[in-house]
C-alpha cells in the first residue's frame, strides 16, 4: 500500500511535512535582526531589501529555487562575502542588537560566535583531535585539559565521540564523507559560537547520514540560534521552526514552518513548496 | 567501409603511435643510463670518495668536487626556495588577482627558462666583478637564482589545488589569511611543496654554466666560501674535454655519482611523501 507521501508525490505533489509540530519554543528570544538589506555582486543586485529575524534557540530554514540569494543571505551573517572583491552588502544585520556589517567589527571575533558549515565537508589536513580544537585555539587562550574537554564535548555534541574516541590522532581526512560533516560541525560548535549557519548540509551526503545529521540539528537547536540553506523541502519541514522562502532576491514569505507548509499567504510559496516550480 | 571499421582502425592507429613514441623516449633514456653506468661504474672506488681531483696525468678521486657541490647546493637551496615558497604564496594566496602577480608570473616563467648561463652571467656581474674574485658564495647564489622560479612555480601550482572550500571553513573559524595558509593550506599541499624543493634540488645540482662564472674549480680541497672551490659539474665539464684518460674515467664517474644522488633524492621523496600523507577513502 502506498503511503500517503507516496501518493502525494505521484500527482506531484510535495510530501506533507511530518504530522508532528516541531517543538514549540518557550521563550521567543529574537537572536537577528535583518533590516533593509541589500547586497550586490559587482553591479548585480542579489538580495533586495531583506526584512527577517532569527530567533534565539530555533532553527530557521532558507528554502527557494536556485540563485535566489538564500546562500548569499546566508554569508552575509558571518560576513564570508568580505573575502572576495566587489561584493557589499547596504543595510543592518543586528546581532544582539550590534550591526555586523558596520566596518567597525573585527570579522574574526565576529566569525567566532557566528559559526557556519558548508555544503563539501571539509576537514583539515590533520589529526581529527586538531580540526576540533582548530577554532577553540584560534579564539581563545586555554588549557590543555580544558580544551581536551572542550573537544570531547563537541565531539559527543555532534553524535560522533563514540565513533572516534580511539582514533582521535588519525587524520580527519580518513573518515568517511557523514562522518567528515559530522567532524566540521563539531569543530564549529566547540567554539562554542551563538549562532550556526548550515550551508545545505546534507547535499553531499547520503540519506543514512543525512538523518543522523537532522538529529544532531534537533539536540542543538536547545543551544544556539541556527539558520539552515536547503534545498529539500522536507527537510525544512522537518527539521525548522520557522522557514523563510526567498526568490529573486526578495524574502516573500516567512513564517512557523508549519504555517509554510501548509497554508502559505503567497501564491508564490504555495506554487514552491507544493513543487509547481523551483 | 563500416563507420565502426574505421573508428577501430583510428583507435590502433593511435594506440599505436602513441605506444611506439613511447619506446623511442624510453630507448634514449635507456641508452644514456645504460652508457653512464657502463663507464662510470668501471671508475667507482673508494678512492672516488677520498682523494682529490688529481693534477693530469695522476690519479685521484673527487672528494672535493663532491664537497663542493653539496655545500653550493644546499646554500643554493637555502636561499633560494624560503624566496620561492613566499612568492608562490602570495601568488596564490594574497595577489591572486591583482595586476601586478600576472607581471611576476610572466617573469618568472621569463627567469625559468632563461638559459642557464646567463645567470652565471648576472651573478658574475653583480658580485664576482664587485669582489674581484670567484668565490663558492657566488656559485651558490647564482645556484639561488636558478632554483627559486621553480619554487615559485610548483609552490603556486600546488598552492591553488587546495579546495577553496578548505580555505573558506578556516576563514569561517575566525582565521585570518596568514593563519590559513601556515595551519590549512600548507599542511594540505605539503606533498606537493616538498617535491617542488626536490624538483630545484635536481634541477640545480646538475647546472655547470652558472657555476664556470662563479666559483669555476678548485684543484685543492676549500671549505673557504670566499674562494673558489671545486663542483662536480664543471669538474666533469673540464675532465671530460680533457685528452687524459684518468681525468675522462673520474668524469664519467662524477656523471654517475650525480645521477644516482639524484635517483635516490627522488625515491627518498616519494617515500617521505607518501609516508606524510593519510590514507585518504574516496
Amino acid at each position: 500500500m502506498r503511503t500517503a507521501d507516496e501518493m502525494r508525490a505521484s500527482v506531484n505533489l510535495a510530501p506533507r511535512p511530518a504530522a508532528v509540530d516541531p517543538p514549540a519554543v518557550e521563550e521567543e528570544k529574537t537572536k537577528i535582526t535583518v533590516r533593509n538589506l541589500d547586497f550586490y555582486y559587482g553591479a548585480a543586485r542579489a538580495l533586495k531589501n531583506i526584512n527577517l529575524s532569527l530567533n534565539d534557540r530555533s532553527i530557521t530554514a532558507f528554502i527557494g529555487p536556485s540563485g535566489c540569494g538564500k546562500s548569499t543571505l546566508l554569508r552575509v551573517i558571518n560576513r564570508m562575502y568580505a573575502l572576495y572583491a566587489g561584493h557589499r552588502a547596504t543595510g543592518e544585520v543586528l546581532l544582539d542588537g550590534e550591526n555586523i556589517l558596520s566596518p567597525t567589527v573585527d570579522v574574526a571575533n565576529l566569525r567566532f560566535r557566528v559559526g557556519m558549515v558548508f555544503q563539501k565537508p571539509t576537514p583539515f589536513p590533520m589529526s581529527i583531535f586538531d580540526n576540533v580544537a582548530f577554532g577553540v585555539r584560534l579564539s581563545q587562550r586555554i588549557s590543555r585539559s580544558a580544551l581536551a574537554e572542550r573537544v570531547e564535548a563537541a565531539l559527543r555534541d555532534a553524535a560522533m565521540w563514540d565513533e572516534v574516541k580511539d582514533k582521535l590522532s588519525q587524520d580527519g581526512r580518513s573518515l568517511s564523507g557523514g562522518q567528515q560533516q559530522r567532524l566540521c560541525i563539531a569543530r564549529t560548535i566547540a567554539m562554542r559560537p551563538e549562532v550556526v549557519l548550515f550551508d545545505e548540509p546534507t547535499a553531499a551526503l547520503d540519506p543514512i547520514s543525512t538523518l543522523r545529521i537532522e538529529e544532531m540539528l534537533q539536540s542543538l537547536r536547545e543551544q544556539y540560534c541556527i539558520a539552515i540553506v536547503t534545498h529539500n523541502l522536507q527537510q525544512a519541514a522537518r527539521v525548522s521552526n520557522v522557514t523563510a522562502f526567498l526568490y529573486l532576491g526578495e524574502v516573500i514569505e516567512a513564517g512557523p514552518t508549519a504555517q509554510m507548509f501548509t497554508a502559505p499567504r503567497d501564491k508564490r510559496t504555495d506554487d514552491y513548496v507544493t513543487g509547481r516550480f523551483g | 567501409m563500416s563507420r565502426s571499421v574505421v573508428r577501430k582502425a583510428t583507435n590502433v592507429i593511435a594506440l599505436t603511435l602513441s605506444g611506439a613514441a613511447t619506446v623511442a623516449g624510453l630507448i634514449c633514456l635507456g641508452a644514456i643510463l645504460w652508457t653512464l653506468i657502463k663507464n662510470g661504474f668501471a671508475g667507482l672506488s673508494l678512492q672516488v670518495f677520498t682523494q682529490m681531483t688529481p693534477p693530469p696525468g695522476s690519479s685521484g678521486g673527487l672528494l672535493n668536487a663532491i664537497y663542493g657541490s653539496l655545500i653550493m647546493t644546499a646554500i643554493g637551496i637555502l636561499i633560494g626556495t624560503p624566496i620561492g615558497v613566499m612568492a608562490g604564496t602570495y601568488l596564490a594566496e594574497y595577489g591572486r588577482n591583482a595586476r601586478i602577480s600576472n607581471v611576476i608570473r610572466f617573469v618568472n616563467d621569463v627567469l625559468l627558462s632563461a638559459p642557464s648561463i646567463i645567470v652565471g652571467l648576472f651573478v658574475y656581474e653583480m658580485i664576482v666583478v664587485r669582489m674581484g674574485h670567484f668565490s663558492a658564495i657566488a656559485g651558490a647564489f647564482a645556484l639561488a637564482v636558478i632554483a627559486m622560479p621553480v619554487t615559485v612555480r610548483t609552490t603556486e601550482d600546488m598552492l591553488r589545488l587546495v579546495p577553496q572550500g578548505m580555505k573558506d571553513a578556516s576563514t569561517a573559524l575566525g582565521a585570518y589569511p596568514w593563519r590559513t595558509v601556515v595551519s590549512v593550506v600548507y599542511p594540505a599541499a605539503r606533498s606537493g611543496i616538498v617535491t617542488g624543493l626536490l624538483l630545484a634540488v635536481a634541477r640545480v645540482s646538475g647546472e655547470t654554466a652558472p657555476l664556470l662564472f662563479t666559483s669555476i674549480n678548485n684543484q685543492f680541497w676549500s671549505t673557504n666560501l670566499n674562494s673558489e672551490m671545486a663542483n662536480l659539474p664543471v669538474v666533469i665539464y673540464q675532465f671530460a674535454q680533457s685528452p687524459y684518460k684518468e681525468w675522462q674515467q673520474l668524469a664519467w664517474t662524477g656523471a654517475l655519482l650525480i645521477t644516482v644522488a639524484i635517483l635516490l633524492l627522488s625515491i627518498t621523496a616519494r617515500v617521505v611523501v607518501s609516508a606524510l600523507q593519510p590514507s585518504r577513502r574516496r
